[in-house]
């Protein structure tokens, strides 16, 4: 592809022309702020927090909706920019709730960060607020639009990413909010809990239910991993505070699933901590199964291979793999079968 | 896959055929209608059911299960009568086309038509789409697979792969999607009866010397093991003595399971290793507590053969350990010592043993997240698309395929096809989602799908409990009538233990790939009292 | 028009005079001429512009000559089918006569120039053959067969016509774009979502002469390559809706519309899409989502619809005003529109005269007249003698001026330079009963009720305005609210994503800007000036005045007013709530308001 050269911030920038100039900023390691991009959609150009100065150009534009050209000069913190972005988050914050101490996002929140980067304590434009109802019509995603910033990242992410379609804007002006059709509750839609929408959120307005209350975001350790459901191998980062997982996200623009997740990869992780996972090795006694240790359990197992191999030989002995551990441990039973036992009779789920 | 799933935005035509990507591949799924929302992709979807993707597609096959081979047959019979083939390809790349030709030539669309039961302007619509796109890509997963012509079906579609020039480059392939997390790696890794690592084969006495010596014994077998059909058999028929199942749960994904519980009931000793006590382990004479992928360390390989990271994040409950260290507990007691059995030692020792992974390790694949293999060398950046210049075997094979019908078609006792699936809220044999309290809270229970037309002959109303019979045994199940899937055709998700599909599957295997034909089997439905003198199965 | 020899009344029927009651009227002349024996021809016609006196009838004598009567009624018909048949003429009740441009209110029409609205009033809109009998196609035919899409463009663009939706850019450079632009499919688009608050200059010209808008799209299409094209017109204009549709289904049965138009190879469609009432939608982007079916948004700039359009597509949108010029200027010659106009804007603009103005119509004049020139020589000034205050340009997104820049011309520069805009046309007269800090309230209450959402200054920004000067008029304003206004005006206006947010503080800026001192007497003398806002005024019966007719009593709503009958009433200052239905009451006119 051709490559175009521009000046952002007095930086010269090479770069390509399907970019945009938020794009263009990041690569060259110029931070312009956000609040309604993600780069897994569509730009929307809605919430004017990255709007940027370019010679030549009628007004400020977008750097999230505008695609650079060469020879552009750009100009990404003058005093005016700094200014109106200031408005905006005074704006935004005219019209939601100053309860970040207990909110879930706090820590994980745009508008938050917006606020504390612009020094943004009071508002000088306080005005009607709105209050809605939170509304948690299903197990997973609550939604509570008294702290929406209307950036559309769920109605896009739905539609675009997902291409699903369950929300959009309902009502105008000061009165839009996003909604599902006919306000019917989730479970009612074509949803398909992907919670996608959760993970692009920039504030609380949407929340993972399970975990609610669980943890804030400097009290976890995301640990980078690889789903455990089906073959598509999504990155996945577990949160987990004190031993215990309490989130599942993923990270944008990593793995085959570049940020999004389905209903299984981000909510199907509570079954670590169910409490009827195994804790002890079992042994049949009087046809019962009842706990044993480790050195019964094991000397029995060796004991019964050992006594079918020299009974029938190693082919008396068969190995099921598995198709949900992992490589290492594959390779390590089919060795256990070939190398130890002497028998090639292994295999694993593939089939079924 | 021969391709990436990142590849499959790039494709201009996709076919989608045994796969109900959205819930079965939910990720690859958002590729596939990424590639139509954004990119102007035509989608074309052969499946019985009426699946999500259907909404996307620019043409929905709504063909007969198990009418794979006919339908594409048909295909490619328009493909080659109406000179859309990519000669150049198939001269420089492939061979016995000849042979390949004759037998297309027999299906004209009208004669797939009345097989697939696809209008045969549909299938010559879905043949000039595909044909036309610069690159069209296929993607299948076990609808296409589970079937006793299963390897008939992949054949085929690697027919019309080369037929049309679409191997080995940018948006095309043959992509089979994998069931689960680490399908391909288990087989990677030598978990199949005829193979080491990276499909080396057991028959060969020079892989086998190179085995030997590595792990230092002084003979390793060289004839092929067992299926695990083939191992329930030999349980049955008292030549297996020992079974040692580690992480799976054949009760539940086995088809016939009555015949399976028999085995279970039957085998001197069975060893259950994993995390719940599953329907399988409660058989068990020794059941041995595992640690969940999120308290070891590791490495899957996912359906595009990336190898990526699994890392602790979590302690195993209790006593629960790693499958590494069971497995070297008692290789220990049986006299062979593992030595070192984390994992980057082992993915150390894959390596060195597996050309395909022998530039993979631990150092790499945090320094790039993944690693595509074939990843010959240490400075090798791995392979996003297979086939590129030339065929693993040199050139590609055309194979002659012939439409053979499903083991058991209906009849007047078993006038329904039954055919089985997944759903998105739920995983394989539920151990783990069921067990997820949000996710059973939005499908908590199992559901045969009919029909309404077969649900008003039938007087089923909807939700309604019936029974689905099959010469394998019955369940009792709700009926959801919905016209998703077509009259004839009953389908049931395999994720209900209460309710288990697999009571009722046909064990009737593909003679070459030994997979049983999950996707076809006859069944009836029994309402009312009747319902009282059936014995049902239960797990 | 009278081509037989035979007399013919034409009835001004549009939307103005409908809703003056041309439908009885029309029942009337239709009874009274079939029952009295009358040989005259009856004929309908859209709106003529003067709205003022309407229900109007033009009557056209075989000798050429004609005379407008307005202010008709069903009573009136008789005397004036009787007079009309024996040729004579009624003085009193003339609007204008083609013979003496000083009689009724000739100088209406005198004053202007008539070219977008040629055929308005004119013509039977609802009739193809009168539009053909007027020259009309000829330019569509002559684009089509004589001209190739470039010469269409450079002869517009040689015409200096500027679109007039509001933004005044050059019509030609906008065809040069999507002439340019590639795709396999273009789309012209008619834009007729005529949305601000005292514009109708589109509407009339959609129900005067549509054929006048269809000629204009078949020219655009042809010079731009678009084969389909789309009029997106709000369905609270069923009239102009209908009339579009006849007229389109006659141009596809003539042949002007469908495929190989004219007998060349040339197709050209078009269809109708009624818009839902969202004023945004007026706005290119947010009008095109329309089209698509998705919720009425507009979205960021570059890219330009001219490249991303409909669908995708290549698109190019015109005003109906625009379009209507179009066929005139092809027609004629762009050097002949060209002549008229100032060195930027060239030709006539339609401007809707409103408010407190005594002529309220359509007023089109050649730019380079000046406010004054249009206000006083064609509108007729202020109505009832009061005194000129202000004039609203451009609607709610324009500007208030003050008298002193009466002499402005009508130009886009110069117009832009007062901090107003030229807008779509609308002229809003206000006297010195007008609030200018209410008047500036209103227009901010219709642009903010009409955001549709999107962007953070237009959705919240414009709120707070309004609440800030809400709360002006309620006399709670604060000193700091002064400055908040202007630093959310500067920021809305720099940050907002489409002109509805970047236009809406105009009404406040310049009514800040040329009406200061109203703003500060509502805040710190707690003041309205012009008695306008019920919580800053005090209403009180001149006791000198008052003659005790109880008139006043009678009709307030909270029982405010007493006084024994003949004796001077007064009004208990707790009780009044300012609704000032009392004033209007008073035959005295003792009441006043402070």
């Amino acid at each position: 592809m051709e490559q175009v050269r521009l000046n952002i911030d007095g930086v010269d920038v090479v770069t390509t022309p399907d970019r945009t100039i938020l794009e263009a900023a990041r690569e060259a390691g110029i931070r312009i702020p956000s609040l309604c991009y993600d780069q897994r959609m569509d730009p929307f150009g809605a919430c004017r927090i990255c709007i940027v100065e370019v010679e030549g150009a009628r007004g400020l534009l977008p750097a999230c909706a505008t695609r650079v050209t060469d020879g552009m000069v750009v100009r990404t913190n003058t005093e005016e920019l700094r200014r109106i972005r200031r408005t905006i988050v005074e704006l935004l914050l005219s019209d939601h709730p100053r309860d970040c101490m207990t909110c879930e996002s706090a820590g994980n929140c745009e508008l938050q960060d917006l606020a504390y980067e612009y020094g943004v304590k009071e508002t000088r434009f306080p005005g009607e607020e709105h209050h809605y109802e939170a509304l948690a019509d299903n197990p997973l995603i609550e939604r509570d639009y008294t702290k929406c910033v209307l950036c559309g990242r769920c109605i896009r992410i739905c539609r675009e990413v997902q291409g699903v379609g369950v929300y959009d804007f309902v009502n105008r002006g000061f009165e839009a909010v996003p909604g599902t059709p006919y306000n019917r509750p989730l479970t009612e839609t074509p949803c398909e809990f992907c919670g996608q929408c959760v993970s692009t959120c920039p504030t609380g307005a949407i929340i993972s239910i399970p975990s609610k209350g669980k943890g804030r975001p400097w009290q976890v350790e995301k640990v980078r991993t690889t789903c455990p459901y089906c073959g598509c191998g999504c990155q996945i980062d577990l949160h987990v505070r004190d031993g215990e997982i309490i989130e599942v996200s993923s990270p944008v623009m990593v793995g085959p699933g570049q940020g999004n997740l389905c209903v299984k990869g981000r909510y199907g992780y509570a079954f670590v901590h169910h409490p009827d996972r195994l804790t002890t090795p079992l042994v049949r006694k009087d046809g019962e199964l009842v706990p044993a240790s480790w050195e019964e359990a094991l000397g029995m197992v060796a004991e019964r291979i050992r006594g079918a191999m020299d009974d029938k030989g190693p082919d008396a002995v068969a190995f099921l793999s598995s198709a949900r551990c992992t490589n290492e441990e594959n390779y390590l039973l089919q060795k256990l079968a070939r190398a130890v036992v002497g028998t090639n009779n292994v295999d694993h789920c593939a089939r079924l | 896959m021969t391709n990436s799933i990142d590849d499959l935005e790039k494709a201009e035509c996709i076919l989608v055929i045994g796969s109900n990507t959205t819930e079965g591949h939910p990720i690859v799924g958002l590729r596939i209608k990424k590639a139509v929302m954004k990119n102007d992709c035509r989608l074309i979807v052969a499946e019985p059911r009426h699946i999500r993707l259907c909404y996307y597609a620019d043409q929905w096959l709504r063909h007969r299960p198990g009418t794979d081979v006919a339908l594409l047959n048909g295909m490619m019979n328009v493909i080659l009568s109406e000179g859309l083939a990519d000669e150049e390809f198939i001269r420089e790349r492939t061979e016995g086309f000849e042979e390949f030709r004759k037998v297309v030539e027999q299906y004209p669309p009208e004669r797939a038509a009345e097989i697939c039961g696809v209008e045969a302007e549909e299938i010559r619509r879905a043949a000039r789409t595909f044909a036309r796109a610069s690159s069209a890509a296929i993607v299948y997963a076990m609808g296409i697979t589970q079937h006793t012509t299963g390897v008939d079906n992949v054949l085929s579609l690697a027919n019309l792969a080369m037929l049309t020039g679409n191997l080995g480059k940018e948006g095309a392939g043959v992509n089979p999607l994998r069931g689960q997390n680490n399908v391909q790696g288990a087989c990677d890794m030598g978990a199949l009866p005829n193979v080491f690592t990276g499909y080396q084969p057991v028959s060969d006495p020079q892989v086998r010397k190179k085995f030997e010596k590595a792990w230092g014994v002084d003979y390793l077998p060289g004839n092929p093991g067992l299926t695990i059909m083939e191992m329930v058999d030999a349980v049955l028929r008292g030549e297996v003595k020992v079974l040692y199942i580690m992480g799976e749960n054949p009760l539940l994904s086995d088809p016939d399971i009555r015949h399976l519980k028999e085995a279970l009931e039957k085998v001197d000793f069975l060893v259950v290793q994993d995390i719940f006590l599953t329907e399988t382990a409660r058989y068990a004479d020794v059941v041995l507590p595992a640690a969940s992928f999120a308290e070891k360390e590791g490495t899957f390989t996912n359906t595009d053969r990336r190898v990526q990271r699994v890392r602790k994040a979590v302690e195993p409950p209790g006593e629960a350990r790693e499958d590494s260290w069971i497995i070297a507990q008692v290789a220990s007691r049986l006299g062979y010592e593992m030595g070192d059995v984390s994992a980057p030692a082992v993915m150390e020792e894959i390596a060195s043993l597996t050309p395909s992974y022998a530039g993979i390790s631990y150092r790499r694949l945090e320094e790039l997240g993944e690693l595509r293999w074939p990843c010959p060398s240490p400075d090798h950046p791995g392979t996003p698309i297979l086939h590129v210049d030339k065929f693993t075997r040199g050139k590609g094979r055309f194979s002659p395929v012939e439409y053979k019908p499903p083991a058991e078609e209906p009849d007047a006792d078993y006038p329904l096809v039954l055919t089985t699936g997944r759903l998105l809220h739920h995983y394989h044999t539920g151990s783990m989602t069921r067990r997820v309290k949000p996710l059973n809270e939005l499908v908590p229970e199992n559901r045969v799908w009919m029909n309404p037309e077969d649900a008003k002959r039938l007087g089923v109303a909807a939700g309604e409990e019936v029974a689905v019979e099959s010469r394998r045994g019955a369940i009792r199940v709700r009926a959801r009538v919905t016209e998703k899937v077509p009259p004839g055709v009953v389908f049931i998700p395999f994720h209900f233990g209460e309710s288990p599909a697999n009571a009722l599957t046909n064990p009737a295997l593909d003679p070459v790939a030994k997979i049983p034909e999950y996707k076809v089997a006859s069944v009836r439905i029994v309402t009312g009292e009747a319902m009282e003198s059936l014995e049902y199965v239960t797990v | 028009m009278s081509g037989n020899g035979r007399t013919k009344l034409v009835l001004g029927y549009g939307t103005c005079g409908i809703a003056a009651g041309a439908a009885a009227v029309k029942e009337a002349l239709e009874r009274e001429v079939s029952a009295g024996g009358y040989d005259l021809d009856l004929d309908i016609a859209g709106c003529m512009g003067f709205c003022f006196r309407e229900p109007i009838v033009e009557v056209f004598y075989p000798d050429g000559k004609s005379v407008v009567y307005g202010d008709l009624n069903p009573k009136k018909v008789p005397q004036l089918l009787q007079a009309a048949a024996s040729g004579e003429v009624l003085e009193d009740w003339v609007v204008r006569r083609s013979d003496d441009t000083a009689a009724g209110e000739g100088d209406f029409l005198a004053n202007q120039h008539r070219i977008v609205l040629r055929n308005c009033g004119n013509i039977n809109p609802e009739s193809i053959d009168e539009y053909i009998a007027v020259g009309g196609y000829e330019a569509a035919r002559k684009a089509l067969t004589n001209m190739t899409p470039e010469e269409v463009i450079d002869e517009v663009s040689r015409s200096g016509l500027r679109g007039r939706g509001g933004a005044g850019f050059p019509t030609g450079t906008k065809w040069g774009f999507a002439r340019k632009a590639r795709g396999d499919q273009k789309y012209l688009v008619c834009n007729a979502d005529e949305g601000d608050p005292g514009a109708f200059m589109d509407r009339s010209v959609l129900e005067g002469d549509p054929h006048a808008v269809i000629e204009g799209m078949i020219i655009a299409g042809y010079a731009i390559g678009a084969t389909q094209g789309y009029i997106y017109c709000r369905a609270e204009y069923p009239l102009a809706l209908k009339r579009l549709e006849i007229a389109i289904t006659a141009c596809r049965e003539r042949g002007f519309l469908g495929e190989r138009i004219f007998g060349t190879d040339w197709n050209f469609d078009i269809k109708i899409k009624k818009g839902a009432g969202a004023f945004v939608c007026g706005e290119e982007t947010a009008l095109i989502a329309s089209i698509e079916g998705k919720r009425g948004m507009p979205r960021p700039r570059p890219p330009f619809p001219a490249n991303e359009g409909l669908w995708g597509k290549p698109t190019n949108i015109n005003n109906v005003e625009t379009l209507a010029a179009v066929s005139w200027i092809i027609a004629n010659g762009g050097d002949k529109y060209a002549e008229l106009g100032t060195e930027k804007s060239k030709g006539t603009k339609v401007f809707c005269l409103a408010g407190k103005v005594r002529r309220s119509g359509l007023a089109e004049v050649p730019m380079g007249y000046t406010l004054r020139q249009v206000i006083f020589d064609v509108g007729g000034g202020v109505r009832e003698g009061k005194e000129f205050k202000a004039v609203q340009l451009g609607g709610p997104s324009g500007g208030c001026l003050p008298a002193s820049l009466l002499d402005t011309p009508v130009d886009y520069e110069a117009i832009t330079a007062t901090g107003a805009i030229m807008g779509s046309g609308g002229m809003i007269v206000a006297d010195s009963s007008t609030c200018m800090v209410d008047l500036a309230r209103y227009f901010l209450s219709f642009t903010q009720a009409e955001s549709c959402g999107k962007c953070v200054p237009c959705r919240l920004g414009t709120k707070r305005m309004l609440e800030i000067l809400t709360r002006i008029c309620e006399g709670k304003g604060e000193p700091e609210d002064l400055e908040r206004l202007e630093v959310l005006a500067a920021d809305i206006k720099a940050a907002s994503l489409c002109a509805l947010g970047g236009t809406a503080p105009n009404p406040v800026l310049t009514t800040l800007k040329y009406f200061r001192n109203e703003y500060e007497d509502h805040i710190f003398n707690r003041k309205c000036t012009a008695g306008v806002c019920p919580a800053l005024i005090t209403v009180k019966i001149n006791q000198d005045i008052c003659t005790g007719c109880g008139a006043c009593a009678r009709i307030c709503p909270v029982e405010a007013i007493s006084g024994e009958k003949k004796e001077p009433h007064s009004i208990d200052p707790d009780t009044c709530i300012r609704c000032k239905l009392c004033l209007s009451r008073c035959p005295e006119e003792a009441i006043y308001a402070e």
